[in-house]
C-alpha cells in the first residue's frame, strides 16, 4: 500500500500543479480569439502561469482546493483501507508539494493543517469489474464551489425587474444554467467548465453535478438530445460577455455537462457547479 | 485619487492580507491601530489566502494570487473608514457600499490576475505572519513586500466600477436570452 500511498502523492502534484491537455487547449483557443483588450491579456498571463507552475514545479493557484477523489476498485479491495490511503497520501502530498492547508474544522474553527479533516478529503469509492483501481482526483478551488446553485422546477427567475417562468423542460433547464451564470459573473475565476445535473434527490444532483467536470471538454454525451443542450447552453452562455476573469470578452465557460439521474414525480431538481479556469483534474491507475 | 477603472499598474510596496476570519475579526473586536503589528493606515489590504510553507523555521511564499472578494464586501465599508485603508487587492469586484466607501475615503480596489498566482509570487516575499496559529495559513494577516504586482483597478475612488459595467451589459444579453 506504501506503493499505492506514493502514486496518490505523485497525483496530487501533478494535479496540483499542471492543468489538464483539453483546458490549456481550450485556453489557447480562446486566447487566439478573444478580443477584449483585459480579457486576451488576462488569458495570456492565465497560460504565462501555467508554463511556469509545469516548469518550476509549483502549485499553479494558491487555492490547491478540496480534494476529491472518485475511486474504482476491483473487487476484493476493502474501501475502508483506500480511505486510509488516501488520507495518508493528503498528509505527505501537503507537506511535500506543498498544498495549502485548507481543512477548517466548522465547530472549532481550527485549520487541521494537513488537509485532513471530517470528510476532507471527499472520497467516492465505487467497484468495478475491471483489475485495476483507477484513482481521479480533482482538486475543486473554493471560489468556484461557492457559485454553485441549486433550482427546483418550475420556478420562477427573477431577471433585472422582470419574473421568467422556468418548467420542466430543457427550456427550464437552460434559463437557470443562465441565471447561475449571470449572478457568478467573474467571482470564481473563468472561462468556466459548468457541470449540471438534473433528478429529483438533493444529495444525488448536488454529487452528480460536480462528477460532471470530471469529463473531458471534448467528449459527447451518448445522449443526442442532451450532447445538443450542452452545445447551446454553452453558446448563450459565451453570449453573456463576462469573459475571462469577468473583464468582459468572448469566452466566460469552456465546456458545459450534463447528467441525469431518476427523479421522483414531485421533485425536479437542476444543480449547477462550477469549476474555474484549472479545472483541475487527474487520473492514476493501478 | 487619479487612478481609474480599466488602467494596468504595477504595484510595489507592503500589503497586508486581509480575507473572511481578518474582516470578521477587524469588525467584531476592533484591535485598536496601536495594538496591531504593522500598519494599516493608508495601506493596502490584499485579500488572499496564500500558500505559505514553513522550511527550515522560514515562511516561503509558493503562490498567492486573490480570493473572491464579495464575500468581505459586509465587512468592508467598516474595515476601510475604522482603519483608513487607501486600497483593496482582490478579485471579482465589490458591491455597491463598498464602491461608496472608496468614494468616500478615497481609496481604489485592485483586481489582481487571479490566474497568477505562481506569476505574482515571484514579485512578491513574505515580510511577516500574524495570527497563523489562530486563524491557520490561509486565513493569517500575511504582511508581504510587493513588486511590480500586476493589477486592474475596476472600482475606483469616483464611484466607477467595471464589475457594475460588466454586470450591466451581461444582464441585457440575458434577458434576450431568456425571453
Amino acid at each position: 500500500m506504501i506503493k499505492l500511498r506514493d502514486g496518490i502523492v505523485e497525483l496530487y502534484k501533478k494535479v496540483a500543479t499542471s492543468i489538464p491537455n483539453d483546458v490549456e487547449d481550450a485556453l489557447k483557443s480562446a486566447s487566439a480569439r478573444e478580443t477584449g483588450p483585459l480579457a486576451k491579456e488576462s488569458l495570456e498571463i492565465i497560460l504565462k502561469n501555467v508554463s511556469l507552475a509545469r516548469t518550476t514545479d509549483r502549485p499553479l493557484c494558491q487555492d490547491t482546493g478540496f480534494p476529491v477523489f472518485f475511486v474504482k476498485a476491483p473487487r476484493g479491495l476493502s474501501h475502508q483501507l483506500i480511505r486510509k490511503v488516501i488520507q495518508d497520501a493528503t498528509r505527505l502530498a501537503t507537506q511535500k508539494i506543498p498544498l495549502r492547508p485548507n481543512a477548517v474544522d466548522p465547530i472549532t474553527e481550527k485549520n487541521t493543517g494537513d488537509n485532513v479533516g471530517v470528510s476532507f478529503p471527499m472520497v467516492y469509492i465505487d467497484e468495478t469489474e475491471e483489475q485495476n483501481l483507477t484513482v481521479d482526483l480533482m482538486l475543486k478551488g473554493g471560489g468556484s464551489e461557492n457559485l454553485g446553485q441549486m433550482y427546483k422546477l418550475p420556478t420562477m427567475l427573477t431577471i433585472g425587474t422582470k419574473e421568467v417562468v422556468a418548467e420542466r423542460d430543457f427550456e427550464g433547464i437552460r434559463k437557470c444554467v443562465l441565471d447561475a451564470v449571470f449572478r457568478a459573473q467573474g467571482k470564481g475565476c473563468p472561462p468556466y467548465t459548468i457541470g449540471i445535473a438534473i433528478g429529483g434527490a438533493k444529495d444525488q444532483v448536488t454529487a452528480l453535478s460536480k462528477r460532471q467536470l470530471m469529463r473531458r471538454l471534448y467528449d459527447t454525451h451518448p445522449d443526442a438530445a442532451i450532447a445538443e443542450l450542452e452545445l447551446r447552453i454553452l453558446e448563450d452562455i459565451n453570449t453573456l460577455g463576462i469573459g475571462a476573469l469577468g473583464f468582459g470578452g468572448k469566452t466566460t465557460a469552456l465546456g458545459v455537462k450534463i447528467g441525469a439521474a431518476g427523479r421522483h414525480p414531485a421533485s425536479y431538481f437542476v444543480d449547477v457547479s462550477f469549476a474555474c479556469w484549472a479545472d483541475r483534474r487527474g487520473k492514476l491507475i493501478w | 485619487m487619479g487612478l481609474k477603472v480599466g488602467e494596468m499598474v504595477l504595484l510595489s510596496g507592503q500589503v497586508v492580507t486581509g480575507r473572511d476570519r481578518v474582516h470578521r475579526f477587524l469588525v467584531h473586536e476592533r484591535p485598536d491601530k496601536k495594538d496591531l503589528p504593522f500598519t494599516l493606515e493608508g495601506g493596502v489590504i490584499y485579500h488572499c489566502g496564500p500558500l505559505i510553507t514553513k522550511r527550515d523555521d522560514k515562511y516561503v511564499l509558493i503562490a498567492a494570487g486573490p480570493t473572491t472578494s464579495m464575500r468581505m464586501d459586509m465587512y468592508e465599508p467598516e474595515v476601510i473608514a475604522a482603519y483608513g485603508i487607501k486600497g483593496i487587492i482582490g478579485k471579482g469586484g465589490m458591491g455597491p457600499r463598498t464602491l461608496l466607501a472608496l468614494k468616500e475615503n478615497g481609496a481604489v480596489y485592485f483586481n489582481a490576475i487571479s490566474g497568477a498566482a505562481v506569476y505574482l509570487a515571484d514579485r512578491t516575499r513574505v515580510v511577516t505572519g500574524w495570527k497563523v496559529e489562530e486563524f491557520g495559513i490561509p486565513e493569517a494577516m500575511w504582511v508581504l513586500e510587493v513588486e511590480d504586482f500586476p493589477a486592474i483597478v475596476t472600482m475606483d475612488a469616483h464611484g466607477n466600477s467595471l464589475h457594475k459595467d460588466i454586470e450591466s451589459a451581461s444582464l441585457e444579453e440575458l434577458k434576450k436570452l431568456v425571453s
